[in-house]
C-alpha cells in the first residue's frame, strides 16, 4: 500500500511535464547509457555545423532575415513526423523488443505564458538549453553562467509551481 | 574539394534538418525515450537541490540517460570547434550586421559575438541581461511551458500534439518580440 502511494506520488512529478513516464522496465548496466552520449556527440556536431548555435542565426530567424532556421526546424518535424508515422504503421519496436509508446502532452496555460518567457529568453541568449551545452563545448564558456541561470529558473519555477496558473 | 574542406564548410539546412529529425525515431528505437533536452535542467535540480519540492520530488536516477545524451552534446561541440571547423569569417545578413554596428557589435566571428559574451561583458548592464537574465528565461519559461525547442516543436509536433504547436508558436511570438523590440533598447545600454 505504502509503496503504490509512493509510486503514484513519483508518477505524478514525472508525468507534469511527460518526461519519461513511458519508462522501459528493463533493468541495464550503467554503460547501456552511453548510446544516449553518442547520439549527443552526433547532434552537437549537427548544432555546431549547421550554426543553430550561432546567435546571429537566431537573430536572423526571429527577424525574418535568413531561411536557413526555418529550413531546418521545419525539415526536422518532417522528417520526425515520417518516422513516427513509420514506426506506428509498421509497428517497429526497440533494440530491447519492447513497443514504443508515446505519450500525449495534456494542453495548459503554461504552454503560453511559459512559452512566450521561453521565446524572449531564447532571443537574447540566442539558444534553447541544447545550444547551451553545445555552445559551452565550443569555448564561450561564459555561457556556463547562462546554463547555471537556466538550472536556477527551473529551479524557481518548480519551487512556485502552484501559485502560477496553468 | 577534399573531403575535409567539405566537412569544415558550414552545413545547410537540409542536410541538417533531416539528421536533427532522425534523433526522434533514433531514441525511440535505442530506448523508448522521447527527445527533450530541457528535462535535463529539472533532473539537474532533482539531483542536487530538491529541497522537498514535489517538483523535483521523483527518482532522478532513472532518467541518467538524458544527462548521458547532455553530455555528449557538450562533448560534440568540443570535438566540433577544435576538428571541424573553418575559420572563414561567419556570412550574416547585411542588414543584421549594419544594426550590430550600429550598436558597436562589429566582430562578427565564431557563434556568438565576443562583444557581448565573454567574462569581460558579464557584469555589465547589458551582459547581465543577455545572459544571466537570459538563461533564466529559457530555464523558467521551458518547464513552465512543458518543454523546449526539441520536446515541443521537434518530438511535440512530429507526434501531431497540438499543445505543442501552441507552445512553438508562443516560442516565436516570444523570440520575434524581443528581437525586434526589446532587445535594441538593450543592446543601446
Amino acid at each position: 500500500m505504502q509503496t503504490t502511494q509512493v509510486q503514484s506520488k513519483e508518477f505524478e512529478a514525472r508525468a507534469l511535464d511527460s518526461i519519461c513516464v513511458n519508462e522501459s522496465q528493463l533493468e541495464h548496466k550503467w554503460y547501456h547509457n552511453i548510446k544516449y552520449t553518442l547520439v549527443g556527440i552526433a547532434f552537437g556536431i549537427v548544432f555546431i555545423k549547421a550554426e543553430i548555435i550561432s546567435w546571429y542565426r537566431i537573430q536572423e530567424m526571429f527577424r525574418f532575415q535568413s531561411f536557413h532556421m526555418y529550413g531546418i526546424i521545419g525539415s526536422a518535424i518532417l522528417v520526425g513526423m515520417l518516422s513516427v508515422l513509420l514506426i506506428k504503421k509498421f509497428n517497429i519496436k526497440t533494440i530491447y523488443g519492447e513497443e514504443i509508446i508515446l505519450h500525449p502532452k495534456v494542453f495548459n496555460k503554461g504552454q503560453i505564458f511559459g512559452g512566450l518567457m521561453f521565446g524572449l529568453g531564447w532571443a537574447l541568449t540566442g539558444a534553447c538549453p541544447g545550444p547551451l551545452f553545445a555552445q559551452i563545448g565550443s569555448g564561450a564558456t561564459v555561457i556556463a553562467v547562462s546554463l547555471l541561470s537556466a538550472v536556477a529558473g527551473t529551479w524557481v519555477y518548480g519551487k512556485f509551481r502552484d501559485q502560477l496558473p496553468h | 574539394m577534399n573531403i575535409l574542406e567539405f566537412i569544415t564548410q558550414p552545413w545547410p539546412w537540409y542536410v541538417a534538418g533531416p539528421l536533427i529529425g532522425l534523433t526522434v525515431p533514433v531514441l525511440l528505437i535505442i530506448g523508448n525515450k522521447s527527445f527533450g533536452i530541457s528535462s535535463s535542467l529539472r533532473h539537474t535540480c532533482a539531483a542536487c537541490f530538491p529541497a522537498n519540492i514535489k517538483f523535483f520530488n521523483y527518482d532522478w536516477k532513472k532518467e541518467k540517460w538524458n544527462m548521458f545524451f547532455v553530455l555528449g552534446i557538450l562533448l560534440g561541440g568540443i570535438l566540433t570547434a577544435n576538428f571541424l571547423l573553418s575559420s572563414d569569417p561567419i556570412d550574416i545578413n547585411p542588414e543584421l550586421k549594419a544594426e550590430l554596428a550600429a550598436y558597436g557589435i562589429t566582430e562578427i566571428k565564431g557563434l556568438v559575438p565576443e562583444q557581448l559574451f565573454s567574462w569581460e561583458f558579464l557584469a555589465t548592464p547589458k551582459g547581465l541581461i543577455m545572459i544571466v537574465l537570459g538563461g533564466f528565461l529559457v530555464g523558467f519559461g521551458a518547464r513552465y511551458a512543458g518543454g523546449c525547442t526539441s520536446g515541443h516543436a521537434i518530438m511535440g509536433i512530429s507526434t501531431l500534439q497540438w499543445p505543442s504547436v501552441v507552445a512553438a508558436a508562443c516560442f516565436m511570438i516570444g523570440g520575434i518580440v524581443m528581437a525586434n523590440f526589446v532587445l535594441p533598447y538593450i543592446l543601446a545600454l
